[in-house]
């Protein structure tokens, strides 16, 4: 089967005896080395040693999967991480150790692979072999003797006949005295086993080159907000090594609205979200505006992307006015959930337009609720109470220095605190339509009812909500799908398509009857050989009985009670 | 009383059920102990003809391989009225095992299958299911301690400390892949169990059989009432391979939903790097079955690794490892 030469099925390599050996040379070594690379021993170590090697990422954080596990296990072990990211602990899947392991398998596999292709492609072509010689020693055995006046030639014809029906190949072979029929099928087997190892490399390269083509990236959008699939229209954007931008396919995406439900009928999972919607609008290039929907599983899929609901929270609307009563600050401001009932932090920044530059850190408590200590948290997600307090700082907000600043945190070592917990001034606490002036006489700041007509107490529309999209490009998906199809069908086939040789043999007996034999061999694991030789001599003596010629004399003596 | 508590009541009599079926199973292998002492009593000859289908175990093995699964015990031993019993609770027990996963099923409004409590639930149910079929084709009945231990150790661990009121399916959750791939898995998982048990009663028979040959008889006497290593071996595999299907599929399924609920197929979190190590340790196993010098007890300890790692991917990645796969209250 040109299998590795340690496979189980294969001879064992003829001993070359150590002593008389000649030195193997340059090309002798090389081809040695090759030999061992490409054996069962050595594809089932690397097999054994990616399990192995995989392990550790699962237990240190990884940069791809979770970087602020890695900052966080920076700071919380400031003495191993440094020397674990010297061995690439931190980016196990893509470090050199665990890439040349998988590397030396799929080399190992190519080379064990190709020549079994080509051996597979030949025995698709050759006659089955020869009838060996003793059939007794092999896989359910029987012997049978043929009803007489069949003689042995026509025997082993029908037998031919029964096994090119059960879709085996078959070959007839002569010798004194007797004529056998020899029958091997389920080359499927081999096939789908090549099939399956192919695929696996197929799958590799795919997965490998395939993210270098396309790219993600994530969004931000507040209801109302209109998003136009654009580089710079990106908060963050992560091409692909090979993605070019203007691939882009500049649709529109509006968010209209975000709509969340919430269990409150089952008491064990009160305030439990039940569903996140959120309504959209597409306006393809050129095209007619279109509504649609993204939900958590089931991402929108549109102008070459797939757009993806990650996270949801809430923006409220804030309006900083200067003394005078311009508006130097207004916007809908996404804060964080920080818990399950959506505490959310937010903050604002004021550079402009005051007599100093002012920094908001806020929390917002969508249903309000007070501990024993009086301190504020949120009791449900919902907005049933919001509320929405406001530490006040002024100074430097370290924006003008030209260093990227991150819009979700406030550096707060250069300002001074205004109205904090700490200072003489408390923090401000605002409901929606709430003003409240800023301290030092700065001005004014406001938070926005968005549904000011509401009734008296109704705040379910009080505050906008927004929601974080990942929006993904990857054009070879289709191509992985083909191939993990490819590696599931082989791998069924190879491990279920019964491999078998199967030989009907016919003895011409010294008494002119016929003795027939029949035999199996098994390549690889087929537990229905035995019954598989037993169903074919049972339908071969049937035919043959139904054949047989009538007036034959049965052997013995006619006429003598039997 | 509510669904639900009706289904707490059906499961803790299944286990109930269970533990008599075990005491059931284990009276069995006692039985068996003694039968081969009083065999041996009866006449020494047993063992020397034990002695010689050892020996010829080497040269046959080739020709052996294919043979249809056949009991080729060293003492051949019928069943007793006690293994009936075993078989017969556990039918008993397995039907209100069901019932209990059904009604939790119906109580929730879905699949019986999205948290800690109802996996080890659904995951056991199937593990039962598995070994009842495969005794319609096989007489594997003799694995009942082991089968029934895991399962009354499983479910005990679920119901004492996973044990969850029913809650409705966060978003995250709400697929058709939930039902497909954790479906999957957990069937795979049952066909792995059995192969667990499978290899690790022929570890324990091979070693019996190097010591029939030697000197130092003794050990576990109910062996010899038991397939041979190799015909346990061969049955492992055939249990395990269809376990590997399984397992391929519930890592595609995976990786589709994935796709659908994060926007990438394949990203390297705890709960998928545990799912692949589990795959590429029995693509290993497969492999020392094709390898010269691994057949036997090598690949028997892979299939047990596996196994291992099965558990510890659904008892300790699940539970104590950060990642993308959180589950509703565990
Ligand atoms: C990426 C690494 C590999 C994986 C995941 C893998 C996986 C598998 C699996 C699952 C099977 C059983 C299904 C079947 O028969 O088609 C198998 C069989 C086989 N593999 Fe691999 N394999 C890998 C690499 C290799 C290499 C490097 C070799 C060559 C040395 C090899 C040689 C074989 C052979 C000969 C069989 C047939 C076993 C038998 O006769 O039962 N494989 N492999």
């Amino acid at each position: 089967m040109s299998r590795p030469s340690d496979h189980i099925d294969s001879a064992p390599a003829p001993d070359q005896g150590g002593v008389t050996q000649p030195k193997l040379g340059f090309a002798g070594t090389l081809r040695w080395f090759w030999r061992q690379l490409t054996s069962m021993r050595t594809a089932l170590f690397l097999l054994l040693l990616l399990a192995i090697a995989a392990v550790p990422g699962s237990l240190v954080p990884q940069r791809s999967s979770d970087p602020n596990g890695v900052t966080q296990y920076f700071t919380d072990n400031p003495d191993l991480a440094p020397i674990l990211d010297k061995i690439q602990a931190f980016d196990v899947y893509s470090s050199a150790w665990f890439s040349s392991i998988y590397l030396l398998l799929f080399i190992s596999l190519i080379g064990c692979v190709i020549p079994r292709t080509k051996h597979h492609l030949q025995a698709l072509r050759a006659k089955p072999p020869k009838t060996p010689a003793r059939l007794a020693r092999l896989a359910g055995f029987t012997s049978r003797t043929a009803p007489a006046g069949t003689d042995a030639a026509t025997a082993v014809a029908t037998a031919r006949t029964v096994l090119k029906q059960g879709r085996y190949r078959v070959a007839l072979f002569e010798g004194p005295g007797e004529f056998s029929v020899s029958a091997e099928r389920g080359y499927l087997r081999e096939t789908g086993n090549l099939v399956f190892h192919s695929a696996l490399v197929g799958l590799l390269v795919v997965v490998g080159f395939g993210s270098g083509f396309g790219f993600s990236g994530q969004r931000v959008l507040v209801e109302g907000q209109t998003f136009v699939n654009t580089l710079l229209a990106y908060d963050s954007f992560n091409p692909g090594r090979f993605f070019n931008d203007t691939e882009l396919d500049p649709y529109k995406l509006t968010l209209d609205d975000f709509e969340v439900s919430y269990e409150t009928q089952n008491l064990e999972a009160f305030g439990q979200p039940v569903d996140f919607t959120a309504g959209v609008t597409v306006t393809p290039r050129g095209g007619d505006a279109a509504p649609g929907a993204v939900r958590v599983n089931d991402p929108l899929r549109t102008g070459g992307t797939s757009v993806y609901l990650l996270g949801n929270g809430y923006a409220p609307t804030i309006t900083v006015r200067d003394p005078e009563g311009t508006v130097v600050f207004t916007d809908s401001v996404p804060f964080l959930p920080q818990d399950a009932n959506l505490t959310s932090l937010g903050i604002v920044k004021v550079p402009d337009g005051l007599a100093d530059q002012v920094g908001l850190v806020g929390f917002f408590y969508p249903t309000q609720d007070e501990t024993t200590t009086g301190s504020y948290y949120s009791s449900f997600p919902d907005l049933e109470y919001p509320v929405l307090t406001l530490n006040v700082y002024s100074g430097d907000l370290g924006i003008n220095d030209g260093v990227p600043t991150s819009v979700y945190a406030l550096d707060t070592d250069h300002m001074e605190p205004l109205a904090t917990r700490t200072s003489d001034i408390q923090p401000l606490e605002l409901k929606p339509g709430d003003t409240q002036a800023l301290p030092n006489g700065l001005g004014t700041v406001t938070f926005e009812n968005a549904t000011p007509d509401a009734a008296e107490g109704d705040y379910s529309g009080s505050v906008p909500r927004f929601a974080s999209f990942d929006i993904h490009h990857d054009p070879t998906q289709g191509w992985v799908l083909l191939f993990a199809s490819l590696v599931l069908g082989g791998l069924l086939t190879s491990l279920f398509v019964p491999r078998r040789r199967l030989w009907v043999k016919a003895v011409e007996r010294a008494d002119g009857s016929v003795q027939l034999e029949y035999a199996g061999l098994a390549r690889g694991e087929d537990p229905g050989l035995e019954s598989a030789v037993t169903a074919l001599a049972d339908r071969h003596a049937a035919l043959l009985e139904r054949s047989a010629p009538k007036d034959a004399v049965p052997v013995g003596n006619p006429g003598e009670p039997a | 009383m509510n669904l639900n508590e009706l289904s707490i009541l059906s499961l803790y009599s299944a286990m109930a059920v269970y533990a008599l079926a075990f005491i059931a199973y284990s009276i069995d292998l006692a039985k068996r102990s003694s039968a081969v002492s009083a065999a041996d009593v009866a006449g020494t000859a047993s063992a020397g003809t034990a002695t010689t289908a050892v020996a010829g175990g080497n040269t046959t093995t080739l020709t052996r391989i294919s043979a249809r699964i056949a009991n080729d015990a060293a003492t051949p031993y019928g069943r007793s009225a006690s293994l009936r019993v075993g078989v017969s609770l556990t039918v008993l027990a397995w039907a209100l095992h069901l019932v209990a996963a059904v009604l939790r099923g119906i109580a929730a409004e879905r699949v019986p299958w999205a948290n800690m409590y109802e996996f080890a639930m659904t995951g056991t149910l199937l593990i039962v299911t598995v070994y009842l079929i495969v005794l319609t084709r096989t007489d594997l009945r003799f694995l009942g301690t082991f089968v029934i231990g895991l399962i009354l150790i499983l479910l005990g661990i679920g119901a004492l400390q996973y044990y969850v009121e029913v809650a409705p399916l966060p978003p995250a959750l709400q697929s058709v892949w939930l039902v497909i791939h954790v479906f999957v898995a957990s069937l795979g998982t049952g066909f792995f169990a059995l192969g667990f048990a499978l290899s690790f009663v022929q570890l324990l028979q091979s070693r019996r059989e190097e010591r029939v040959g030697g000197v130092k008889p003794g050990g576990l006497k109910f062996l010899s009432t038991l397939p041979s290593a190799f015909t346990l071996e061969n049955l492992s595999y055939r249990v395990n391979i269809i376990g590997f299907i399984l397992w391929t599929f519930t890592l595609m399924a995976g990786s589709v939903w994935a796709e659908r609920a994060w926007g990438r197929y394949w990203g390297w979190d705890t709960k998928e790097v545990w799912t692949f190590i589990i795959w590429v340790i029995y693509a290993g196993y497969i492999h020392a079955r094709a390898t010269r010098g691994w057949r036997g007890s090598r690949s028997a300890w892979l299939a047990i690794i596996g196994f291992a790692a099965v558990m510890f991917n659904f008892g300790i990645v699940n539970v104590f490892f950060k990642g993308l796969h959180a589950y509703s209250g565990l």
